[in-house]
């Protein structure tokens, strides 16, 4: 277990490293980009653009720069360019938020999506299973802005039954800050349970016709039983797996979509602007930060996959 | 007589697909009675795995019909009721299956798919069904019973692994015993051993086993009373000792002369009946083994019924239009029992 610990941190800091290469390989190829003249504003003079370069040291060579962004990151004082905010802490202010859409949407989709996957792999070619095709190529199919867009259309403009945007603490009032979270919560799961439940579904479908579901219900076990102890057990090792990386891009800001249309505080929609204003920093500490969780999480995953499946030895 | 613990009449069991109707079972009737062992042979696709499961009610799916009896102690069980099957299975009836790693579940500890068998009918504590399990896990011949019940089927030999499967059908003594080629997965010492596990338990437990197998040298081991079946039909059956020495059937004398003889020289190829079995969709009219037969005529285009033709043996039925003097010339190849002589190739 402890090499195997050992062997995940070796490979995070190996991915955080290369990502973060990547990223800020990206804005040097980019040929817009003139942080300089960004920062320095509109109507700025080239002198001015030219001092702002130099106190960033926009001029300095690319690796001398890689070097000093790094540099900043890890002692936690850099700024953004845009609104000159220390990221590292908007980061940690904004967590909170991501997390609070993040974790129940999760929970709520992977619930929904073995009830109705199982369902569905119990009677197979009926309404139920035939629905959730549906319901699935829908949620995949759907831009989670639309999907957004029209759910606050719907049930906070016309049906005003939830309140159009922002976030509540959790803390000062918990009543205020589910009823806030309800529509985007729905928008993150709706995506998610169509598919889900499918790879739910199949899977269990190939394991109920194996041999050992044949001698459970030889046993006399009764079909749920059969079903429940047996084929969704054995069933569930797809969607741990897909689950992790899908909850590690979330917790690093991919709901930003999300985030933006609710006008939710959080990490995405600080990466959402950062992007739009080609500003690196944020968009360098996002990216790493999400590196770091999908590492994480692969290897969360990792182990409950070892623990359903008694075969798999966890290996680095 | 022994009691009899199970009656099977004109079983039928068919499966509707997209090719038309599969009938894997066409009229089978036979009984075990307690202490006695039936075997069933035939090769693959003969009907033999279909008759037994449909006896613990697994065939059953949206496309499969059935016509016919099986009494287990006068219950049917073909028209039994899911819940009424739930009851039975397990408990009055078990099975052991052919390939034991993937009939036990890989995610399980040993001793407790045990105890979930005995906790599937009887209300005890898990403690005192582990208990049980582990002294039957020792019964069966699994040594350090108590330790290895923690491990899980992959941790297990292929052989160890079987007699876990024979702990777990027996833990609950049925009356009746399916065992579906429980040792061609297993290498032929261990085979032997497995099947010195089943007779003896079953011995000691008075139960009825119903032993199905494709192996002719088991048959002659294990069984008491043998049914021959082809292309879903029975189509002989007798004792043991009727079977091997005085076989009526020439499908049956296929089966013995393609066994090579330990005490004669091994022949250049391996005796095999030339052809193939019929398909179960279009059943050919008369006797099924009619295209492959060296000996038909034109009596077999009419259906033999499954009878008695030996005055002396009148529990020896069997599916041919044949006279019995006839048989017993006609079987004789190269000095043994055989097809034809060109089966034979010697």
């Amino acid at each position: 277990m402890s090499r195997f610990i050992a062997r995940r941190a070796f490979s995070a800091i190996l991915l955080l490293f290369a990502t973060s290469v990547v990223v800020f390989g990206i804005f040097e190829v980019i040929p817009s980009y003139n942080p300089a003249r960004a920062i320095a504003g509109r109507n700025a003079t080239p002198t001015t653009v030219a001092q702002v370069s130099e106190k960033f040291g926009f001029d300095k060579p690319i690796y001398v720069q890689y070097g000093n962004t790094m540099k900043l990151i890890f002692t936690g004082q850099i700024i953004d360019y845009s609104d000159n905010l220390n990221v590292v802490q908007q980061f940690g202010q904004r967590f909170p938020v991501t997390a609070s859409l993040v974790v129940p949407a999760a929970i709520l989709w992977m619930v929904v999506a073995i009830v109705l996957g199982s369902l569905s792999a119990l009677r197979p070619g009926r309404l139920m299973d035939r629905g959730l095709m549906v319901a699935a190529i829908v949620g995949v199919s759907i831009p989670v802005f639309l999907l957004a867009a029209v759910l606050l259309y719907l049930f906070a403009f016309k049906l005003p039954w939830f309140p159009n945007t922002g976030y509540t603490q959790f803390g000062s009032n918990p009543a205020q800050w589910a009823y806030h979270l309800i529509l985007p919560w729905i928008a993150i799961a709706a995506l998610s349970i169509g598919f889900y439940s499918r790879v739910l579904r199949s899977s269990a479908l190939d394991v109920a016709n194996q041999d050992f579901v044949r001698t459970a219900r030889a046993k006399g076990l009764s079909e749920r039983q059969v079903f429940v102890r047996h084929v969704l057990r054995n069933s569930l090792m797809p969607i741990v797996t897909l689950f992790g990386l899908d909850f590690a891009a979330l917790l690093g800001g991919a709901a930003l979509v999300t985030e933006t249309v609710f006008n939710l505080p959080g990490i995405g929609q600080y990466e959402a602007q950062a992007i739009g204003n080609l500003d690196v920093p944020p968009i360098m500490v996002g990216a790493m930060f999400t590196a770091f969780f999908v590492v994480l999480f692969s290897a969360l995953s990792d182990v409950v996959y070892a623990l359903l499946d008694p075969r798999i030895r966890l290996t680095g | 007589m022994d009691e009899q613990l199970l009656e099977v009449q004109d079983l039928e069991v068919a499966f509707a697909t997209e090719d038309g109707l599969v009938r894997a079972v066409s009229g089978v009737s036979f009984t075990v009675s307690r202490g006695e062992v039936v075997a069933i042979v035939g090769e693959s696709g003969s009907g033999k795995s279909v008759t037994v499961m449909t006896l613990m009610g697994l065939t059953r799916s949206p496309n499969s019909r059935f016509a016919g009896t099986a009494r287990l102690r006068g219950e049917d069980l073909v028209s039994a009721s899911e819940e009424q099957l739930e009851d039975i299975r397990g408990k009055e009836i078990a099975m052991i299956f052919q390939d034991p790693i993937s009939s036990l579940s890989p995610v399980q500890r040993v001793g407790a798919q045990i105890v979930e068998q005995i906790r599937a009918h009887e209300n005890i504590s898990k403690a005192a069904a582990l208990d049980r399990a582990i002294e039957l896990m020792g019964r069966v011949g699994i040594p350090n019973a108590r330790e290895r019940a923690r491990a899980y089927p992959h941790e297990f030999s292929g052989g160890m692994r079987q007699r876990v499967m024979i702990a777990m059908a027996l833990s609950l003594s049925p009356s009746v015993l399916i065992a579906d080629e429980p040792t061609t997965a297993l290498d032929v010492t261990i085979q032997a051993q497995i099947l010195d596990e089943i007779r003896q338990l079953s011995a000691e437990s008075d139960a009825g086993v119903i032993f199905v197998t494709h192996d002719l040298g088991v048959v002659a081991d294990i069984a008491d009373r043998v049914l021959v079946m082809y292309a879903g039909r029975l189509v002989e059956q007798g004792t043991v000792d009727e079977i091997f020495y005085d076989p009526q059937h020439p499908y049956t004398w296929g089966l013995l002369g393609s066994v090579t003889r330990v005490d004669r020289d091994p022949p250049r190829r391996l005796p095999a009946i030339p052809g193939q079995p019929p398909s179960l969709v279009a059943t050919p009219e008369g006797c099924a083994f009619r295209p492959r037969c060296p000996h038909a005529f034109d009596r077999c285009r009419e259906l033999p019924p499954l009878a008695p033709r030996l005055a002396e043996a009148p529990g020896h039925l069997d599916r041919c239009w044949l006279a019995p003097s006839d048989k017993r010339a006609r079987r004789e190849v190269a000095g043994r029992i055989g097809l034809s002589e060109e089966a034979a190739a010697s």
